[in-house]
């Protein structure tokens, strides 16, 4: 260990010498930047232009659930008059618009955008280390993730649609053409997309793992990494592992759809015609798809949950509760989410039995999230909480965290999945445990890190109503959800006015519909903070929260090598909140133990 | 229209540029900063906390009350397991969810900034780690073994008598198939669907028949005209080339089909290529006998689909090219539930619930549940796939069914679209 940091030190006084001498161009400092400080900004606004065109696809679909065959002048307005024709959207724009808001949200929002931003930004920073262990592999990820997010959106505008069979794609019918409009040109695009995109994703995964491991600085033992790496940390491995998965099921779905293959095609006819394809299973590419489905959840959740953890604690003034055990829950949620995949197949017609071992490791997750939600708790219990912007979001993301996880319970109970598989019950479910959860995540972060990032403080009065509203529109859409989706309300439905027996649990679906509107309106509250405070903020201070960990340690104009000297060393734990052996409330990571002094 | 939202929009943001402003000004004046909160305005937010915690439980109970009996008693023997079970999980993590949203809120409202008040250091205590690891262990436990036994009960094999039925699904629509008296599906195989005449792809030495000739005909079709085509060449290179591929592909679904071997059915001693010949098939609604367990079949023509009858907690994918099972037994009928439920115009459903297209939203078909003696009476009713005259055994009882000798590719499928 000794020798690793003093290399890193060697190699980081270098950096520091070559920053001084010379001024970058514009192009190698804001474009194609190997700083991991640019690059993190550069992830984080191309998820913000994301996320808007997300929310507002899901502003178009909610409008024509709420009030199915109303005409909305907007609808017209953004979609023309092929896809909205007279203000209403059809049904084939309806399924792509489905499409696209789910693909952009788990993948380009809360995979590239929540890790891709975070861990550029925290990683080196809170190790101790100048920068990425390859720069310019963590630019050539951005670069994969900017081509791949500019052909997801492109995609948006060809001539049969955007990819519509759900973003989970499911072959043959997105094998397939002849199928629907949206498995042309539209849904190539979408996997060429994936492909650059699980590319980003393993690049900057690798580089995430390596610098972690190989980069930190003197003294930073495992043990002693805040929980944002150790989610970071995690979050990376199972990218390696799980992403490759996924490319090899694009690369066949691509092969069957223009090669002539037929690895997910069997005895299929289409258009009045028998298809000259048998032998292929649809459900391989169902088991390979969850294969990496299923880490990907995690992959979007644990970041928020380690940003949550440092925020939480911090603001608390207390060391985050059961470090371990913390750490612990990570580490056996990482290992258990690699082998239940298959909850999401339970009425695929797999085998019963195979089932049942699903149902087995699915439930044992719950162990571990459970320890994690109730460390939340204590570590609140008798703190002296400040209620900062990202404070709330940390707040609520327990809060969703918990409500959204206890459904999964019922979801991974294969009899009760029988009757609530692709209703709105799952749609609830995972939109609070991993869409509100993730999003809180990472807006949190934003308001916690962004003087560290663009060296201003946000608003905090507009942070407020930006919670409350969000909190508020959030609950309001997914809650009423579940009991639409236990009615019998299958979901990707474009309307409901087709079936009686769910005429009683309609009129949620106007409620639902404003609270959607409610919401992404008050994300205008937040685009507004965020783009007006990166100029007109007030300027920030070293360590505005009080905070332990080593990212507070640098200067606030941000410099190439991250620190103008020698690198801290780091001599505790990074949760030194109000230990009663100090008189200030909170100790640095790099403050030596006092004569005498326990070290955690 | 357009102007007014693009007014809205551009308004809305000057507004919040004015509050801003006016909140920095004010800041400014004070000299407080934005990572100093306040202590009013920390007080604010936790009085919020709990403020948020009361509006949020007062809506779920309310949408516990108006919304909770979320379908009618299951129809079904395994879903009254089922609901059971739902029951169970569902106070549990209701007890859950409003227990830790509380000590959260309160927590929050509870341990509000205080100046003069230091925050406890409480890093670690193994005896609490260890009490909520085992209070989820041991009550996933209890979960998973009470939702196995249910899962092993629904998906264990179907009884010898069971009824079975065939349901197939396309886009996008319903199919159902009975296999007859002789209780034997005839075979089938995609190559030898027919929208009109054979959609369900059965085998029969005269579809085979049928069906090569059509596809010798068509290919002699595409030939003639490839061949005039090299005369006079007229075709841009890709639609010679489409139609050049389209011949290999009809030559390789014709030897499909003379591939095709008879086979008997171990059971019933019957050649599937004739078992078929009592089969029936409709596609308007369905019928099921109460109190009988029914095992479905499930095929698929075109793409993913999944059968769902939520009144009777059933669900099943059907899959091209891999059919799938389930089983169950209804136990009220269509009459009965039409009581219970006060409605006159109630009817079991079955629904698509795997997105396969536009008008997955409308894929559907009706589902009949009646006493045995109502259930045979309307199969009787029903025509086979072959008209009886034409088979060896006539069964006096179908008068509705027309045979023309002269003409037996159009007749002999009876099957109405």
């Amino acid at each position: 260990m000794g020798a690793t940091a003093e290399h890193t030190n060697a190699h980081g006084h270098d950096n520091h010498g070559h920053a001084h001498h010379h001024e970058e161009s514009f192009i190698s400092k804001y474009i194609f930047s190997q700083d991991h400080k640019m690059i993190s900004k550069q992830f984080l606004i191309t998820a913000i232009f994301m996320g808007i065109v997300a929310v507002m696809l899901s502003i178009f679909f909610r409008l024509q659930l709420g009030w199915p065959g109303e005409s909305f002048g907007i609808l017209n307005f953004f979609l023309g008059d092929k896809w909205a024709p007279n203000g209403v959207l059809n049904g084939n724009a309806y399924l792509a618009m489905v499409t696209i808001h789910g693909t952009i949200m788990v993948f380009f929002v809360l995979t590239g955008g929540l890790s891709g931003t975070f861990a550029n930004l925290l990683i080196p920073l809170q190790i101790g280390a100048r920068d990425m262990a390859s720069g310019f592999l963590n630019m050539l990820s951005y670069w994969f993730f900017l081509t791949s997010s500019v052909i997801m959106i492109a995609s948006l505008f060809v001539e049969g649609g955007a990819a519509s069979g759900g973003w989970t794609i499911y072959p043959p019918l997105s094998a397939l053409p002849q199928a629907m409009p949206g498995s042309g040109m539209g849904m190539t695009l979408w996997l060429i997309s994936m492909v650059l995109f699980v590319a980003s994703s393993l690049l900057g995964g690798l580089n995430y793992i390596v610098t972690i491991v190989n980069l930190r600085t003197k003294g930073m033992k495992m043990t002693r990494l805040p929980l944002t790496m150790w989610a970071l940390l995690v979050t990376a491995i199972l990218g390696v592992l799980s992403f490759p998965v996924l490319v090899s099921a694009v690369v066949l779905l691509l092969m069957d759809r223009g090669f002539g293959t037929a690895f997910y095609l069997s005895d299929i006819f289409i258009e009045g015609q028998a298809l000259d394809v048998t032998g292929g299973s649809p459900i391989l590419y169902q088991h390979l798809f969850w294969f990496l489905g299923h880490p990907e959840v995690y992959i979007v959740l644990l970041p928020a949950l380690g940003i949550s953890s440092e925020i939480i604690s911090t603001n608390s003034r207390k060391p985050i509760f059961g470090y371990k055990a913390m750490v612990g829950s990570i580490l056996a949620i990482g290992f258990l989410s690699f082998i239940v995949w298959g909850h999401h197949m339970y009425v695929t017609g797999m085998n019963p039995f195979i089932g049942s071992v699903f149902v087995f490791t699915t439930l044992l997750i719950a162990i571990p999230s459970a320890v994690k939600a109730f460390n939340y708790l204590t570590t609140l219990w008798q703190g002296n909480i400040r209620f900062t912007p990202g404070m709330l979001f940390s707040i609520g993301l327990v809060s969703t965290f918990v409500t959204g996880g206890l459904t999964g319970i019922i979801l991974a109970d294969s009899a009760l999945d029988v009757n609530v598989h692709d209703t709105y019950f799952v749609v609830a479910h995972f939109h609070i445990v991993m869409g509100m959860s993730a999003i809180f995540g990472m807006l949190g972060g934003v308001y916690h890190w962004f003087p560290k990032m663009f060296g201003r403080m946000m608003n905090t009065k507009l942070g407020y109503a930006h919670f409350w509203l969000t909190l508020i529109s959030g609950y309001g859409v997914f809650f009423p959800m579940h009991f639409v989706g236990l009615a019998g309300s299958p979901r990707r439905y474009y309307s409901y006015s087709e079936f009686e027996f769910l005429d009683w649990v309609q009129d949620l679906n106007p409620v639902i519909s404003t609270f959607a509107i409610i919401g992404a309106c008050a994300q205008l509250l937040f685009l507004f903070n965020f783009f007006h405070s990166i100029w007109y903020g007030q300027v920030a201070t070293q360590n505005p929260w009080g905070s332990n960990t080593l990212e507070w340690t640098t200067p606030i104009e941000a410099i190439h090598g991250n620190w103008p000297g020698a690198i801290p060393e780091v001599h505790r734990w990074a949760y030194d909140y109000s230990n009663p052996e100090h008189d200030v409330d909170f100790v640095p990571q790099n403050v030596p133990l006092k004569e005498g002094e326990h070290a955690h | 229209m357009k102007l007014l939202i693009l007014l809205v929009g551009v308004l809305g943001i000057i507004a919040i540029a004015q509050l801003t402003k006016v909140y920095e000004l004010t800041r400014s004046m004070r000299k407080t900063r934005e990572e100093e909160i306040t202590p009013s305005d920390n007080k604010l937010q936790a009085n919020l906390m709990l403020v948020w915690m009361f509006l949020f439980f007062i809506g779920v109970i309310f949408l516990y009350g108006r919304y909770g009996d979320y379908l009618p008693e299951s129809a079904s023997e395994h879903g009254v397991a089922v609901d059971n079970l739902m029951a169970i999980n569902i106070w549990m993590i209701t007890i859950v969810f409003f227990a830790v949203n509380f000590l959260l809120f309160y927590f929050s409202w509870k341990f509000q900034y205080k100046k003069e008040r230091k925050a406890r250091f409480f890093a670690h205590d193994n005896r609490l780690e260890m009490l909520w690891t085992l209070i989820p262990g041991v009550t996933m436990a209890f979960i998973i073994v009470y939702g196995l036994i249910t899962w092993n009960n629904m998906t264990g094999p179907a009884s010898a008598d069971a009824i079975q039925i065939e349901v197939y699904s396309k886009q996008f629509g319903w199919i159902v198939r009975y296999p007859g008296d002789n209780k034997t599906f005839g075979s089938y195989t995609y190559n030898l669907i027919d929208p009109s005449t054979n959609p369900l792809g059965m085998v029969t030495r005269e579809n085979i028949e049928n069906k090569i000739e059509e596809i010798d005909a068509e290919i002699e079709k595409i030939e003639a005209a490839i061949e005039a085509n090299h005369a006079l060449p007229l075709w841009p290179e890709s639609y010679l080339e489409s139609q050049e591929e389209k011949v290999y592909r009809l030559q390789r679904q014709k030897q499909r089909i003379l591939d095709l071997n008879e086979t008997v059915n171990p059971t019933s001693g019957l050649s599937e290529w004739e078992a078929g010949a009592d089969d029936k098939i409709v596609n308007t609604e369905m019928h099921i006998p109460v109190g009988k367990e029914v095992e479905f079949i499930f095929r698929s023509q075109d793409v993913i689909h999944s059968a769902y009858m939520p009144h009777f907690r059933s669900q099943m994918n059907t899959v091209p090219g891999v059919p799938t099972r389930f089983k169950m037994t209804p136990t009220i009928t269509t009459e009965e539930m039409r009581e219970k439920t006060g409605n006159d115009e109630f009817n079991y459903i079955l629904l698509c619930n795997k997105v396969c297209g536009v008008s997955h939203y409308n894929m559907k078909i009706n589902v009949i549940v009646e006493s045995e003696s109502d259930y045979m009476a309307w199969l009787e009713k029903q025509k086979t796939y072959v008209a009886p005259e034409a088979t060896e055994e006539t069964s006096s009882s179908n008068t509705d069914t027309v045979t023309e000798t002269e003409a037996p590719a159009e007749t002999t499928v009876v099957a109405s679209n």
